[in-house]
């Protein structure tokens, strides 16, 4: 039945879309007063460079006040070890949207230099920002966190995860992608609940894991009792340098049974995407059309640490970058799962990994209770299927009901 | 009539401090120590037997002495000194010696309990492991060569021991990398550096427990059991809570080099050539991916409590270390003169430190 309600308007909002789009680009040129350019995909961080070249040298006149050797020392020689880190000190507490954090995580995929770089360059923009009202309780709030970084003064988990770092850099940095580039709107936040254990199981989409980072935003600042979402990741993540650093720190783990039964049994609230690279690979054709949902292994854990699961849906990310061909050969020589063609990615390069500024909404759905269960269910095959299919059908309707819903993909 | 201990490898420091322990422990009668080289500190009241646990001979000193407990020490990743040759030499000691000194104790009907001191690199380091380890979760990928695999040797070995002679007490402790004022391990002589390097792009977690405490957990593991614990099965040991390697660099006031994984080896093979150190690849697959083990066990099941954590373990080490190139006093010191700069911030930062 979902089906044959739902195919027409699959292809009522395709439809749409075509028409709409350029309409949309223009209304988003409009907004934003920076011309974007050609096929929507302005290169951010650039054009965010010349925009701010003197006010960075504003800022760094200011910052010549105070004693030069600290910042060699925050900067350069004594942290190298942690790149993403000195430029972030200061930025931290210049909250106000950067759209460079977006260029510095994507070069930050591709080369750690170019990351080192950005990060520097964000030093300018971030101190000319602070300057605002109340600067002297920021300053003094950055400096008592870089006093704390650079004395190696903080707690992590056994995870690796940095609760500070990711409270006052990670999420600044990924703050402007959720609210001024991707608009996320989040619903039913609220369906997490404000303690204990809770599986947040979410459908996975567009070619690089941003949906999984903006769920982690979305809990994080959204949720009323300020919970921390801890996502379970691909053991890709955990091979690529940089990356692991950064997701570890995030607090992200290896998707496995163990962990993932650990950090429920402390009671945290974590974050599944079963799907894994056959959501995140599907061609763009095959959009919001979930995949098999593994192997019902979320399921099981739930039911081990009898948490409930919450479903999550995001509409949004599948078209972010439209996925019109994986070069298979390409992604085996580099040992990748798959290797995205988009209207943009191999082409312009690095700028073709900007993604599209699409209009996100993020849905919490109704707890799934698992704890009337008896504890042996985890082991009873049938029940964990029908669970799985459970979830699963929740979060495709959902997909089905916000994709109505929506007016455009660009708003 | 009390108990006659037998330790093996007391040459090592360690060693000799925890033969000195159980000399105070109650109803211990004798503690004899057993190595290839006579030890340079005092042992206190311990016999000291010139032995090689390779050789059969071993099997002749715990018939005569009676022993009933079994502490097997002799399980390093580094020669000890000069005095003995390179990793061929102590692999063979590892190895052979364990074979030795297990078919020794299967023939000694008077021994009751055996204690052996292993290491948590048996359970290797690797990207796509789980984040925290427990006892029984198998590597995903074993250690291919050098002390680990050496470890995952001997603990094979003393399982076999264990099915072989089910009256005998076997207690298996994983030590996680140990730190301390006089601890001299392979980590140790890596943040003595002046600078350190490091992989770039990975910061792994690390775990440290204290001398002291492996002194205690052995002690503990050596004794009868105290009400509602149980001391034989295999243990992970660690301090709690855990440090990044970039973390660890900042308290000990080291700056940091890093290095592309692919140079490392290059870098070793140089700092091997020019004698500084010389790191051994599982320890580059430490410094690179780090491994956490899981102490539920350690504290529920054999009751012990260690009382540093992994970062007063370091702290303790940094401070018989003496400062770095970059003291974390100075740096925030720095700051706090930073902030005096801007008048009305600095008590707001020292507030908020």
């Amino acid at each position: 039945m979902a089906d044959a309600k739902v195919i027409p308007l699959d292809e009522d909002t395709r439809s749409r879309r075509g028409p709409a789009r350029p309409a949309g680009r223009a209304a988003a040129t409009r907004r934003k007063s920076a011309p974007p350019g050609q096929p929507g995909l302005t290169p951010v961080p650039t054009e965010e460079h010349s925009e701010e070249t003197t006010p960075r040298r504003r800022g760094l006149r200011r910052a010549a006040v105070r004693p030069d050797d600290v910042w060699k020392n925050a900067v350069g020689v004594g942290h190298s070890g942690d790149t993403a880190e000195p430029a972030p000190e200061e930025s931290a507490h210049a909250k106000p949207s950067l759209p460079l954090p977006v260029g510095m995580l994507t070069t930050a995929t591709r080369t750690a230099a170019a990351a080192g770089l950005g990060g520097v360059m964000g030093l300018g923009g971030a101190a000319n920002r602070l300057f605002g009202g109340g600067w002297d309780r920021k300053v003094a709030g950055g400096l008592a966190f870089l006093r704390r970084r650079i004395t190696g003064d903080y707690e992590v988990d056994e995870f690796g995860y940095d609760e500070e770092l990711t409270d006052q850099v990670l999420m600044s940095l990924l703050r402007p992608l959720f609210d001024k580039y991707f608009r996320v709107e989040v619903k039913g936040v609220e369906n997490i609940p404000s303690q204990g254990g809770a599986l947040v199981v979410c459908n996975h989409s567009g070619t690089l894991p941003w949906d999984a980072l903006m769920m982690q935003v979305a809990v994080h600042d959204h949720h009323p009792a300020g919970r921390h979402l801890r996502l379970l990741a691909a053991d890709l993540v955990f091979v690529l340098p940089l990356i692991n650093e950064l997701a570890r720190k995030a607090g992200h783990t290896l998707a496995c049974a163990e962990d993932a039964q650990l950090l429920l049994g402390n009671g945290e609230v974590v974050g599944v995407m079963p799907e894994g690279f056959k959501g995140l690979s599907k061609p763009f054709s095959e959009r919001y059309k979930l995949q098999r949902f593994g192997r019902g292994g979320f399921v099981s854990t739930a039911l081990r640490t009898r948490v409930p699961i919450v479903p999550c849906s995001i509409v949004g990310a599948e078209e972010i970058y439209p996925m019109v061909g994986n070069a298979k050969t390409l992604a085996r020589l580099l040992g990748l799962p798959y290797f995205p063609v988009t209207p943009t990615f191999p082409w312009l390069g690095l700028l073709g990994m900007v993604p599209l500024p699409t209009k996100w909404t993020i849905q919490f759905g109704e707890q799934i209770t698992t704890d009337h269960y008896p504890a042996e269910a985890a082991d009873d095959p049938m029940l964990v299927f029908n669970l799985t299919d459970q979830v699963r059908e929740t979060i495709q309707h959902t997909l089905y009901k916000l994709l109505v819903q929506r007016r455009s993909v660009f708003f | 009539m009390g108990k006659v201990v037998l330790v093996t490898g007391v040459a090592r420091r360690l060693c000799g401090r925890f033969v000195r322990r159980i000399q105070r422990a109650p109803d211990i009668d004798r503690v004899i120590g057993v190595d290839t080289v006579p030890p340079e500190q005092h042992l206190g009241r311990a016999e000291f037997v010139r032995a090689d646990i390779r050789h059969p001979m071993i099997a002749r000193v715990l018939a005569e002495h009676a022993v009933d407990t079994v502490v097997h020490m002799d399980i390093n990743g580094t020669p000890l000194g000069r005095a003995r040759g390179g990793r061929a030499m102590v692999k063979e000691i590892n190895v052979i010696g364990t074979m030795q000194l297990l078919g020794a104790c299967q023939k000694a009907p008077a021994v009751r309990r055996l204690v052996v001191k292993s290491t948590t690199n048996v359970y290797g380091s690797a990207p796509r492991d789980p984040a925290v380890f427990t006892e029984t979760m198998p590597p995903k990928s074993l250690p291919s060569g050098g002390f680990a695999k050496d470890a995952v040797d001997v603990e094979g070995y003393v399982r076999g021991f264990a099915r072989r002679r089910p009256d005998v007490a076997v207690a298996v402790l994983r030590f996680a990398n140990i730190l301390g004022p006089s601890a001299s391990s392979p980590l140790a002589e890596y943040f003595s550096l002046p600078v350190l390097p490091t992989v770039f792009g990975y910061d792994p977690r690390l775990q440290f427990v204290h001398e002291d405490d492996v002194v205690e957990v052995l002690l503990t593991a050596a004794q009868e059991p105290t009400r509602g614990t149980l001391n034989s099965g295999t243990f992970n040991i660690a301090g709690d809570g855990v440090l990044l390697l970039s973390q660890a660099a900042r308290r000990l006031g080291k700056p940091t080099v890093p290095v592309l994984l692919p140079a490392v080896t290059l870098l070793r093979s140089m700092l091997r050539t020019a004698g500084i150190t010389d790191f051994s690849p599982e320890q580059i697959r430490l410094l690179t991916h780090g491994r956490v083990v899981d102490t539920t066990q350690m504290r529920e099941t054999l009751g012990f409590i260690p009382k540093f954590t992994t970062a007063e373990t370091f702290h303790d080490f940094a401070v018989s270390r003496g400062p770095g190139l970059l003291p974390p006093e100075r740096l925030a010191h720095a700051v706090d003169r930073l902030a005096a700069v801007l008048p009305k911030t600095a008590s707001d930062v020292r507030e908020q430190v």
